[in-house]
């Protein structure tokens, strides 16, 4: 009797003990051996496909979205061994939705981080949006200098290059060759006009000169016609038939006729700008630094390659990962911080570690100059000299900034 | 009596002058696919040999008498027979080799996959991958422990050094380091692991055991800014008091101190120092330079530059053999 009551005695301490360690467990193991993941929103827009120009035209639809899931793989490998995890939060606008909804639901999510993979309109309705105050940011698709200049954010980062900045990697490089005469030829639509001021800019600030500056005025021809090429080959000499210059510079962001150019125009010379030889922050040409690596996980991923909005995506990504990863914490207040700071450096496969202007917010970073096969160049070019680094000879320096944000 | 001055004399000379007698440098050319080998004594270029594709890091075997050669786009190691001066096999490696190493046992070779985020071990006499160790992205850099307990591995898009227990395979442990790491190497006696980062130009050394940092390395070239000094390779002398470190696009070979961690001086090399080897007398440095395509003789008595050799196209790896 006394030996039972002893043992039921033991046993029923053993069993609460049980009882209150597996509460103990209940309550203690998720949080600690799961960390909390850090999400990172993305927001796209539903692009319809262009027309096409040639057959080995490829048209992506998850074009910026690949790159931000990329930038996610990366930091989680990395994260690991921190014990950090991070998430992607992936909404996309429908043709003509405004951006208010998503950008209240990221807010509702407790989301700090937004890839921006939008044009300049919806971005700056993004911004205005309710919520949009506590989030940062980062513009990973709108090359515009105005969202850099008088209607620049405190809380919005680019990962994307401005125009100015493809523009002077080029005119640096044209610089270098000695083209210093430019026909500079211009689209028709509002892209192109600023494309072509920040080439007007580049020149000036590089010594060039633009011998001829002419719009392109012809309607956007249907190059697939049958025998097309008959009409292009007496159309395009005529549309070139100026004074001599040393290379045609091309603003066709639509990308409607500058393919057209190449082996077409009046005198031999060669195509830069949009098309031809282009100056672009990524391409899938871009081997060198290590890029083959990041080409390789990105092909194996998408099926395609890597294209600059989803290089800027992966940026975008990259950075809030780079930051938890230096900081080891999943503070978003504290990365925010981090990521403007001086001490903030990535590796972005161009060479030398990219960190973000105080004074507009943009990723200085090389500028690519890059063939249709191959990687023919990069900006900034030897001899550009800069009081603080040869990158900020690209775009707008902190001495002409109009942001007053 | 005057005769026999007049000969030795100018013989004793000439041995000092130049690098050990009977020393052989072997250069990887990246992009020639071709291993330069390099007569020591007279530095001057005595053959090249065809390897694979995109070939990088090399190491000598425990008997010194084959050479590996990573091929950097044919996913496999070279087998060089260094008699015959050609290629007499090929061990595979996963994906994307850059950097390995050979394992005191003279048996395994740890080699670092770019692409795969994997650490392979390769078993040489079977010319199999006998086990994988997940790492950080992009391994690069591959260094072991001279009592072959440990091998470093470094992550270049994680900014990782990842500790390996060699005998278990296991992750000892992952360090955080600098941005872009690339090259990794314990001291002499296995007490320190030093760290070099491209991005930030810096080298972090780490207590093997404790794995507390130690101390780090800024390396600062007058006249050079800042994104333009990278460290990449590493090389400590045998004595454990000297590391030397190539600092890429700054043209310059660091020579460090490792008891104070102070750059004792600079050496101006070729273009774009890649990574760097000590002659087996250690009076000698040899840089493998990747842009201007040629090594650079450093003399570490005089501590000048001798000799600037022409090898071929995009040297990357060096090593010093007999």
């Amino acid at each position: 009797m006394h030996d039972d009551g002893v043992s039921r005695r033991r046993r029923r301490r053993a069993e609460r003990l049980v009882t209150a360690l597996l509460a103990l467990l209940l309550f203690v193991v998720p949080g600690s051996a799961e960390p909390q993941p850090i999400a990172i929103g993305y927001l796209g827009q539903t692009r319809s496909p262009p027309m096409p120009l040639g057959p080995l035209d490829h048209f992506a639809a998850d074009d910026g979205v690949q790159g931000a899931r990329l930038g996610i793989a990366d930091d989680d490998s990395t994260g690991r061994f921190l014990g950090q995890r991070f998430r992607l939060v992936e909404r996309s606008l429908k043709p003509g939705e405004p951006p208010q909804d998503a950008i209240r639901q990221f807010a509702g999510e407790g989301i700090t981080f937004v890839v921006a993979d939008l044009d300049a309109g919806p971005l700056t309705q993004a911004l205005a949006a309710t919520g949009a105050e506590r989030m940062l940011l980062f513009n990973s698709r709108a090359s515009d200098d105005s969202l850099r200049q008088e209607a620049c954010r405190k809380n919005l980062l680019h990962t994307i290059p401005s125009r100015a900045m493809l523009a002077d990697g080029l005119a640096q490089y044209l610089a270098w060759k000695g083209w210093r005469h430019w026909f500079l030829l211009v689209g028709p639509h509002p892209e192109d006009q600023a494309m072509a001021a920040a080439f007007r800019r580049a020149a000036a600030r590089f010594g060039a000169e633009i011998s001829v500056d002419q719009a392109w005025i012809f309607r956007p021809a249907n190059g697939r016609a049958d025998t097309g090429h008959v009409t292009l080959q007496t159309e395009i000499p005529a549309a070139t038939q100026v004074a001599d210059y040393d290379v045609l510079v091309v603003a066709d962001e639509a990308d409607e006729f500058g393919a057209y150019l190449e082996g077409r125009t009046a005198l031999p010379r060669p195509v830069v700008g949009t098309q031809g030889l282009v100056a672009t922050g990524w391409s899938a040409v871009n081997q060198e630094w290590g890029a083959t690596q990041l080409q390789e996980r990105f092909r194996r991923q998408a099926g395609r390659w890597m294209m600059s909005s989803d290089y800027a995506a992966w940026l975008a990504v990259r950075s809030v990962g780079e930051a938890a990863t230096r900081l080891n914490s999943v503070d978003p207040a504290a990365i925010s911080v981090y990521i403007r700071g001086s001490e903030f450096l990535l590796a972005g496969f161009k060479g030398q570690g990219l960190s973000f202007r105080a004074w507009d917010g943009q990723m200085r970073q090389p500028i690519l100059i890059a063939g249709s096969r191959l990687l023919v160049s990069s900006s900034p070019q030897p001899g550009f000299l800069h009081q603080r680094t040869p990158l900020d000879t690209l775009g707008i320096d902190l001495e002409e900034s109009t942001c007053k944000s | 009596m005057q005769v026999l001055i007049v000969i030795v004399v100018p013989l004793l000379l000439s041995a000092l002058a130049g690098p050990a007698a009977a020393e052989t440098i072997y250069v990887s050319n990246e992009q020639d696919n071709t291993v330069a080998v390099i007569d020591g004594a007279t530095m001057t270029l005595s053959a090249t040999i065809d390897v694979g594709r995109r070939p990088r890091g090399l190491a000598l075997s425990a008997d010194k008498k084959i050479l590996f050669v990573a091929e950097g786009d044919g996913n496999r190691i070279d087998v060089v027979d260094l008699a015959k001066r050609q290629i007499v096999g090929q061990l595979p490696t996963g994906a994307d080799p850059e950097f390995f190493v050979v394992h005191p046992d003279g048996k395994r070779l740890f080699v670092a996959n770019e692409n795969d985020n994997l650490v392979s071990v390769v078993d040489i006499a079977a010319a199999q991958v006998i086990g994988t160790v997940d790492v950080g992205v992009e391994p690069e850099g591959m260094a072991v422990s001279p009592d072959g307990r440990y091998v470093a591995c470094t992550s270049e898009t994680s900014s990782m050094v990842h500790l390996i227990d060699a005998g278990s395979l296991e992750l000892v442990d992952n360090l955080l380091v600098d941005t872009r790491p690339r090259a990794a190497a314990f001291s002499p006696d296995g007490k320190r692991l030093w760290v070099s980062s491209e991005i930030r130009g810096t080298v972090t050394v780490f207590d093997t055991l404790t794995r507390a940092q130690t101390g780090k390395v800024q390396f600062e070239v007058q006249g050079i800014r800042r994104e333009g000094v990278q460290a990449v390779g590493i090389e400590m002398s045998r004595n454990g008091g000297t590391a030397y470190v190539a600092l890429g696009p700054a043209n310059r070979v660091a020579e460090v101190d490792t008891g104070t961690l102070a750059v004792r001086r600079l050496y101006l090399v070729g273009q774009r120092p890649w990574h760097v080897a000590l002659s087996d007398d250690q009076k000698h440095l040899i840089s493998a330079n990747g842009n201007s395509g040629d090594i650079s003789f450093i003399d570490l008595e005089n501590d000048e530059v001798l000799k600037s050799l022409p090898v071929g196209r995009g040297p990357w790896g060096v090593v010093v053999g007999p």
